[in-house]
C-alpha cells in the first residue's frame, strides 16, 4: 500500500493523525499533513483506510500494491 | 509540440490558449448596473440561463464588474485550484467589509488570512468538546417549548447557532453573556448584504443604514461585556479574556472593543447562517418526505436507544441523517455564487479571463448537473449510499462547501453540529409541516440567503427526557 496526498486539498484538519497517529502527523506552522510512512505495514493498513475515509476534505488515497 | 518550442520554452500555456478568447457575453443586463438588478431578484435563474446560454463560459456584469462564470466540473476544479495570488477572495466580496469593520479578515493582507485558517478551535481535536456544547445548546433551546406548538424556522435555528457558534468558538463564558437580543441584531446584519454594494457598499439606502446601526449595536453589546469584566477583574478564560488582555508596546489594549467585535463577527459569520439554514432545510426536507424521515428516526432511536450519548454518535457515522443532510445542502445550498477576483491574467481552455474581474462558480447551478447527478431535482439521499456515492465521485461537482484549498474548513464542524442538533430534535419532538409543503422557500434579495418567511412548523413531544 501506498498513501498519496493532494496538498492542494489538505487543510491540516488532523483527522488523519487522530485515526492513525504511527503514520499521520500534522505540520502546525504550514496546516498541512505529514506522512511518515508512505508504505505503511500490514498492521496499521486499516487505520490508514479510515483516515482516508474520514478526511474531511478528501486530500487522501492509497494505492494497494 | 516540437522540441524547438520546448527549447525555447513555449509552454502549454501558449498551446492550450492562442490569443485568449475572450469569455461570450450573457443576453440582457442594464447599461449601467448590468445584470446586478436581475441577480438581486433571481439569482439562481439567471445563473442557470447563463450556463443555459454560453455553455462553460459566460459572462455577466454587475454593475461596471464583469463576472465569468464557470460551469462543469472541469472548469470548477480549474477555479478552486488556482493559487491565491492570482484569484482573491476578500476583493470579490465588498459588501463584507462593511459587516466585519476596518482591520478585519477581509482588511487584511492575505498571509494574515491564511493564519486565521489555522484557528485551532476547528482542528479534529476539538470536535468532541464542541458536539457536547451543540447537543447542550439545543437542549436548552427546547427546554421552553412545552408539550406541543409551532416555531419559525429561522428565528428558532437563527438563535440556536449564535449560541453554538459562539460557545464553539469564542467560549462558553462569552455565549453566557449573550441575550436573545444578539441573535436578532447579528440577523439584521446578516441582512446588509444587498448586492447593490457593488456599486458603493455605502449608498444611502435602508439595508445599509440598518447594517451600519446593528454593527453599532453589536459593538454596544460586546463594550457592556467587556466593562463588566473589566469591573469584577474575574478571569473568564475564553477568547475575549485572551483579546482583552493583548498589550501594545505603551501598555494600551491592542484591540478596540470595535475591532474585537469586529474579529468575532468574522468568527460567527461563515458558520452561522449556512448552518442555520441547513438545519432548517434539512427538516423541512425530511418533512416532505415522511418515509425517509421514519428511517432517520429509526436510525437515530437504535443508536440511541442504549442511553449513548450524542458527543458520542455526533463524531460517528449516521448515515441516513448524514445522507439527508448532504442532499439538503445539494438541493439548497447556502451560498448560490463564489467569487475571486482575478490578479493575473487567468486562462481556462481556449478562453482568458483578465486580470481585474471577477471569476465565480455557482453550487446552486452545479450540484443539479445532470452529467454529475443522476435525476437531479430529485431529493434522493441514496445517491450518497454504497456504490453510487456521487458526492465523492465528483469532488469538483459537489461543491456545497466549495472545493480544493479553499473548501470549506468549517465543513466537518458544521456536518457534527447537524448531526448533534438532530439527535436532540427529533429524538425529543415529532415535527410536521404547518404549511403547504411548496411554500418554504429562500429570500434571494441579500446575498445571504435566509428562508422566506413565514417558514413555521408544528412540534409535539415524543419523550420529555433529554439525551445524556
Amino acid at each position: 500500500m501506498r498513501i498519496h496526498v493532494d496538498l492542494d486539498l489538505c487543510q491540516g484538519h488532523g483527522t488523519c493523525a487522530e485515526e492513525a497517529p504511527e503514520v499521520f502527523a500534522v505540520d502546525e506552522k504550514e496546516s498541512k499533513v505529514i506522512v511518515r510512512l508512505e508504505q505503511p505495514p500490514e498492521a496499521l493498513r486499516a487505520k490508514v483506510r479510515s483516515a482516508v475515509r474520514f478526511c474531511p476534505t478528501g486530500a487522501l488515497s492509497v494505492t494497494e500494491d | 509540440m516540437t522540441t524547438v518550442d520546448a527549447a525555447v520554452g513555449v509552454g502549454t500555456d501558449a498551446v492550450v490558449h492562442p490569443g485568449g478568447r475572450p469569455p461570450p457575453r450573457v443576453s440582457g443586463g442594464l447599461p449601467v448596473l448590468g445584470h446586478l438588478l436581475e441577480l438581486r431578484r433571481q439569482p439562481i435563474e439567471l445563473l442557470s440561463r447563463a450556463h443555459a446560454e454560453c455553455g462553460e463560459v459566460a459572462e455577466l456584469r454587475l454593475a461596471r464588474l464583469p463576472l465569468v462564470m464557470l460551469y462543469g466540473e472541469e472548469a470548477q476544479e480549474a477555479f478552486f485550484r488556482a493559487p491565491e495570488e492570482q484569484l482573491d477572495q476578500a476583493a470579490a466580496y465588498p459588501f463584507m467589509k462593511p459587516i466585519f469593520g476596518e482591520g478585519v479578515v477581509f482588511d487584511a493582507p492575505p498571509e494574515r488570512r491564511k493564519e486565521a485558517l489555522r484557528n485551532q478551535s476547528l482542528r479534529d481535536k476539538q470536535m468532541r468538546g464542541h458536539a457536547e456544547v451543540i447537543a447542550h445548546e439545543t437542549e436548552r433551546m427546547v427546554e421552553g417549548l412545552g408539550k406541543e406548538g409551532e416555531i419559525d424556522l429561522l428565528d428558532f435555528f437563527a438563535e440556536l447557532t449564535i449560541y453554538t457558534s459562539s460557545a464553539c468558538l469564542i467560549g462558553k463564558p462569552f455565549r453566557e453573556e449573550l441575550t436573545p437580543e444578539f441573535a436578532s441584531v447579528y440577523h439584521e446584519l446578516e441582512r446588509g448584504t444587498d448586492a447593490i454594494a457593488y456599486v458603493n457598499p455605502h449608498l444611502p439606502i435602508p439595508s445599509f443604514r440598518k447594517r451600519d446601526r446593528a454593527r453599532r449595536r453589536l459593538v454596544e453589546l460586546v463594550t457592556a461585556i467587556m466593562e463588566a469584566r473589566k469591573r469584577t477583574g474575574q478571569e473568564k478564560g475564553d477568547l475575549l479574556d485572551i483579546l482583552m488582555r493583548v498589550r501594545q508596546e505603551d501598555g494600551r489594549p491592542r484591540f478596540s472593543a470595535d475591532e474585537i467585535t469586529g474579529m468575532f463577527i468574522s468568527m460567527m459569520f461563515a458558520g452561522h447562517h449556512t448552518t442555520s439554514g441547513t438545519a432548517a432545510w434539512t427538516l423541512i426536507e425530511l418533512l416532505r418526505h415522511p418515509e425517509y424521515r421514519a428511517s432517520v428516526v429509526n436510525e437515530l432511536d437504535q443508536l440511541y436507544a442504549d442511553g449513548s450519548e450524542v458527543s458520542y454518535h455526533a463524531l460517528r457515522e449516521i448515515p441516513l441523517l448524514e445522507n439527508a443532510i448532504k442532499e439538503t445542502l445539494r438541493l439548497h445550498p447556502p451560498l448560490i455564487v463564489l467569487m475571486r477576483k482575478v490578479l493575473y491574467d487567468f486562462h481556462y481552455k481556449s478562453w482568458t479571463v483578465a486580470a481585474g474581474k471577477l471569476v465565480g462558480t455557482s453550487p446552486a447551478v452545479s450540484n443539479r448537473l445532470p452529467e454529475c447527478f443522476r435525476d437531479p431535482e430529485r431529493f434522493d439521499p441514496g445517491r450518497y449510499g454504497e456504490g453510487r456515492e456521487e458526492d465523492r465521485l465528483h469532488p469538483f461537482g459537489w461543491i456545497p462547501f466549495g472545493a480544493g484549498r479553499h473548501r470549506c474548513v468549517g465543513a466537518a464542524f458544521a456536518m457534527i453540529q447537524l448531526k448533534a442538533i438532530f439527535s436532540v430534535l427529533l429524538e425529543r419532538f415529532e415535527f410536521n409541516l404547518a404549511q403547504p409543503p411548496a411554500t418554504y422557500r429562500n429570500d434571494h434579495s441579500k446575498m445571504v440567503v435566509q428562508l422566506a418567511q413565514p417558514c413555521r412548523v408544528r412540534y409535539a413531544c415524543r419523550r420529555t427526557k433529554a439525551l445524556a
